[in-house]
């Protein structure tokens, strides 16, 4: 039976933690994500759970005892945000790298400067080449649902790699919501129990994790890593397939909103994405042919499926919440491009950078959006790239 | 309950605004409601101006913007009238409920031409006889269910002591004093 709840992103988040009891969480503390360890450091103090709470003295260091907790054979999970995340960039690369299954909870904030604490996905972006697995969360209910489903995409024998499972700070992070959990034990018996092949404390089998690779070798494991990450894709649908069974909520590589027959098309990611979806019945209600495609998936990025999904579609606003300064898009536009590019599909696009460090977007101004994608003549107005809500 | 409605705080950090919208979005969650109860956040100080929202629906609540069209507004601060245009996008139809000692027709020529409903209630005096401390956010929550006819008063009641019960498991000695703040504020708030 679900269990009929309210709670913030954070707590969502942090039941699930609960419900799968790992085994170590290594944390420090960093708004807007303090509140999930606060909230296992008091179930572990209850003794809800057995977890190994690990209070560590930085990012840095949280990031590094988690690679050292699973190498050791321990299910791990840890949680940051922002300039945290940044300051573990250097171990995320371990922890992918050594094939390390560990669940991060990332909430996203913008990274310094100036220095502001509210939601975007500058830390999410700027970590997409680390080799993490990432999902990103519309709201509480798909941060709880994607926390539940990371360790089996995770630990998957075919995968072997971290994950990073995203929500807006704030906005999701800090806004109770309702929501439906599962009980404890549906969660249990579907994360299962973590029985890693090779770990650092099997006597049996003695291995060394994170050794240095001579040129002759780095290529190779570079090209597993990718291996992997391509492996991931058909592990993420599948684990999301089981997931219905037990939750009755289905999830894909990306949500189609009234795309089917749409000529124009909001690309978006994240807790903006309701805003999109009122404005898209508003329009609908009208008779303008337009949709909501939802990016859950970033990491592995769903080129083709994307394709598939976008191509009768006639223009497209490919909405980042990141700037990548490349001058030309914001980082998701890029991938979606090239993505498009590849399956020889050219619709108009328009990267839209939106909601920098907090900046709010209404159903109002997704109107606005959709009335630009139906005006048309992107190039002749020199919209291709621009910028939405600022002041210039 | 019909449809959605919007409703946006104004207060000081530390005043417990926050709390209420969270607390309002708990009652109306009991009350098998679509809800939503979330601040905005800036700098956090004590005693800088503060803004938090409820969404109140039956159905599900995609939006996560903030509210810039409310039903209702409630004002913790009545400092902020000065600083603040609290009643902007405000309802013609709905209301705006502000913590203050003085009338209506006092506070009437600090919200800018605002025509709709404006009432007050003295969370001051309901607080200090009640609890004998200032805590304006209880009478503040009961102004705003008394106000907006959101849920029946009795029902309201019924789930606040639940709450409180729950809230102040280890301080049992305040339950009290809060379900007496409720009560007052129920029957004070004027206009």
């Amino acid at each position: 039976m679900a269990i009929r709840e309210r709670l913030s992103g954070n707590e969502a988040v942090s039941v699930a933690i609960r419900q799968i009891n790992p085994d170590v969480m290594p944390a420090f503390p960093i708004t807007p994500s303090t509140e999930i360890p606060q909230y296992v450091s008091s179930y572990v103090a209850d003794g809800l759970i057995d977890t190994e709470f690990v209070p560590v003295e930085s990012e840095h260091s949280a990031m590094s005892a988690a690679v050292g907790a699973c190498a050791a054979g321990a299910r791990t999970v840890t949680a940051t945000s922002s300039a945290g995340l940044a300051l573990m960039w250097e171990v995320l690369h371990i922890a992918s790298s050594d094939r390390l299954p560990i669940a991060l909870a990332l909430v996203n904030r913008a990274l310094s400067g100036p220095i502001n604490i509210n939601a975007d996905h500058s830390d999410g972006m700027g970590a997409r080449d680390c080799g993490w697995i990432q999902l990103y969360a519309e709201d509480n209910q798909e941060a709880y649902d994607n926390m539940v489903m990371a360790y089996r995409i995770a630990e998957h024998p075919d995968v072997l790699l971290p994950v990073m499972v995203c929500q807006d700070g704030f906005i999701t992070s800090h806004a109770v919501q309702n929501i439906y959990l599962l009980e404890n034990e549906a969660v249990k018996s579907f994360v299962g129990e973590y029985k890693p092949e090779n770990y650092l404390l099997n006597a049996e089998r003695p291995m060394a994790v994170g050794p240095y690779a001579v040129t002759n070798y780095y290529m190779e494991a570079r090209r597993a890593m990718a291996e992997a990450m391509k492996n991931s894709a058909g592990v993420i649908q599948a684990v999301a397939k089981e997931y219905e069974g037990i939750s009755g909520r289905s999830y894909g590589y990306f949500e189609e909103y009234m795309t089917k027959d749409a000529d124009h098309v909001i690309v978006i990611m994240g807790s903006a994405t309701g805003a999109a979806k009122d404005a898209c019945d508003k329009l609908r209600a009208e008779g303008k042919k337009v949709g909501v495609l939802k990016i859950r998936v970033f990491r592995p990025f769903p080129a083709k499926e994307l394709a598939e999904a976008l191509k009768n579609v006639k223009t497209i606003a490919a909405m980042d919440r990141a700037e990548s300064f490349s001058g030309n898009s914001g980082p998701m536009a890029a991938e979606l491009k090239a993505a498009l590019f590849d399956a020889k599909q050219y619709p108009d696009i328009v990267s839209m950078v939106y909601g920098l460090g907090g900046r709010d977007i209404t159903v109002e101004d997704m109107e606005s959006i959709y009335a630009d994608l139906e005006a048309g003549n992107f190039e002749s107005k020199g919209l291709p790239y621009r910028y939405i809500n600022v002041r210039e | 309950m019909k449809g959605l409605t919007e409703i946006r705080w104004h207060g000081r950090g530390g005043q417990g605004a926050k709390t209420a919208a969270l607390l309002l979005a708990d009652v109306a969650f009991s009350m098998g409601a679509e809800v939503q109860g979330f601040p905005e956040y800036g700098p956090e100080r004590m005693g800088a101006p503060i803004t938090a929202y409820n969404r109140i629906s039956d159905e599900p609540i995609r939006v996560h913007s903030n509210i810039y069209e409310p039903d209702y507004v409630v004002v913790v601060d009545e400092t902020l009238l000065e600083d603040i245009d609290v009643t902007a996008g405000l309802s013609k139809d709905g209301a705006v409920i502000v913590n203050t000692a003085k009338d209506a027709e006092e506070i009437k020529p600090l919200l800018k031409g605002y025509e709709g409903r404006v009432c007050t209630i003295d969370a001051r005096k309901v607080s200090m006889e009640a609890l004998g401390m200032y805590f304006p956010n209880s009478p503040m929550l009961a102004a705003v269910i008394k106000v907006s006819g959101i849920m029946p008063e009795e029902k309201f009641m019924e789930e606040m002591q639940s709450s409180y019960e729950h809230k102040f498991a280890s301080k049992p000695e305040v339950i009290k004093g809060n379900m007496k703040a409720l009560e007052l504020a129920l029957v004070e708030v004027k206009g």
